[in-house]
């Protein structure tokens, strides 16, 4: 099964609006599925991390230009915290 | 957080509800001001959580909070904080949430004493009592000073392995956190939550004077934590940057109120909440310019821009700072 990718614009919003809507987007996608989030509270670099690790998905990647932030999240099973195969 | 891991200990399973009504103080302003910058920036609910190794789940409330606010039940306490309606109402939520999502009660870390209007002896029944949890709703640092809720006479929990904690002293607590080795957790005594600000309450309510109701958009309340407010006059309203992180976060704004932005020297960005006539302008311009590097100037010139974009410059003398009324701070 291939992988979806998608893209959450989270940009502008204070934290933890970016937690809430990266926690609400991924409830709604596959284990396997990639979500690239965009944001630009500074916040969001430690809290869409953090609500990754204790919620069992994967951060991929981290970055931040220009104050905009871009976080990649792997989707992983809430049961098992492994993203399909 | 102490709560959870004592009812942890008991191998229960546990995982953490934070609901976000959009007065919550973390995050917001530390994001945009300078001198907040090197604060560390963590949510401390996401934090403690994985410090528990529980799940967190973050519930947006910001629309239905609205009804807390603006009519509640048992009344404010010293500034516009519902505490006793806005507990009632979190304890109703998370009681909806564990009946959606199949857990069996509610824990809270509330102490009773601990805060004058929500955790009183008197007022944490109605809190059970009007959130619907009744008897599902176990608080395990004071459990002791309660009558035996349904998890303790199933025996889901044991309540002799509950706490008496009482009063407004977090002794107790702080004891409790250094034996289970937390070192580091959330600045106790409440300032959690902008409603009890006086400064922020003041603001919230000049807000509804101004427009004659008592309504407010998600924008309205984030907008009254940024700035300088002045009103010179009941038609309008300034939110005046105080730095340049403010003048960004600001900016975000600009399609939504008329803005000023100092062209000629170096100042904050304005937006002016209200319906301000043509006069009005020149004098918002005139204060802008008080506020600007050019405020010993002769002439500063001030960009005017309406929401559907169109600019114009006013070319304005700077207020005196004897003419800036004390009552315009809001």
């Amino acid at each position: 099964m291939t992988a979806a990718h998608h893209q959450l614009d989270a940009r502008h919003l204070l934290c933890p609006l970016p937690v809430i809507r990266t926690q609400d987007f991924v409830q709604t996608l596959q284990a396997g599925d990639i979500l690239v989030v965009l944001c630009t509270d500074p916040g969001a670099i430690n809290d869409i991390p953090a609500w990754s690790r204790i919620n069992g998905h994967q951060v991929l990647e981290t970055s931040e230009h220009d104050g905009e932030i871009r976080i990649t999240i792997k989707v992983c099973s809430p049961d098992t915290g492994n993203p399909a195969e | 957080m102490l709560a959870a891991r004592l009812v942890m200990d008991q191998g229960v399973h546990v995982e953490g509800i934070n609901f976000f009504t959009g007065f919550c103080v973390e995050g917001h302003t530390h994001a945009i001001r300078k001198k907040d910058r090197k604060k560390q920036k963590r949510n401390n609910a996401l934090w403690v959580a994985e410090q528990l190794g529980i799940k967190l789940h973050i519930v947006d409330v910001i629309e239905e909070y609205k009804q807390v606010l603006l009519n509640p039940v048992h009344g404010y306490g010293q500034h516009m904080n519902p505490c006793l309606d806005c507990k009632g109402f979190m304890v109703r939520k998370a009681y909806e949430w564990i009946q959606a999502n199949g857990f069996d009660f509610i824990i809270t870390g509330e102490v009773m004493g601990q805060r004058p209007m929500s955790q009183r002896r008197d007022t944490m029944p109605v809190v059970a009592r009007e959130s619907g949890a009744g008897d599902l709703l176990l608080r395990p640092l004071c459990a002791q000073h309660l009558p035996a809720t349904l998890p303790e006479r199933e025996g889901w929990v044991q309540r002799e392995k509950l706490l008496d904690f009482h009063g407004r002293s977090r002794k107790p607590q702080m004891a409790l956190a250094k034996q289970y080795g937390f070192s580091d957790y959330a600045q106790p005594a409440g300032g959690c939550c902008f409603l009890t600000d006086a400064n922020y309450s003041a603001k919230l309510v000049d807000l509804w004077k101004a427009r004659g109701e008592r309504d407010y958009t998600f924008d309205d309340i984030i907008l009254l934590k940024i700035g300088r407010h002045l009103r010179p006059s009941p038609g309008f309203k300034m939110i005046i940057a105080r730095e340049e992180g403010e003048s960004r976060f600001l900016a975000g704004y600009r399609y939504r109120y008329t803005s000023l932005d100092p062209q000629s020297h170096a100042g904050p960005l304005v937006l002016l909440d209200g319906n301000p006539a043509a006069d009005d302008l020149q004098l918002a311009a005139r204060i802008t310019a008080r506020y600007s590097q050019g405020r010993d100037a002769e002439t500063v010139d001030i960009q005017v821009t309406d929401p559907q974009g169109t600019s114009r410059t006013l070319t304005v003398s700077p207020i005196p700072a004897s003419e800036v009324l004390p009552e315009w701070h809001v």
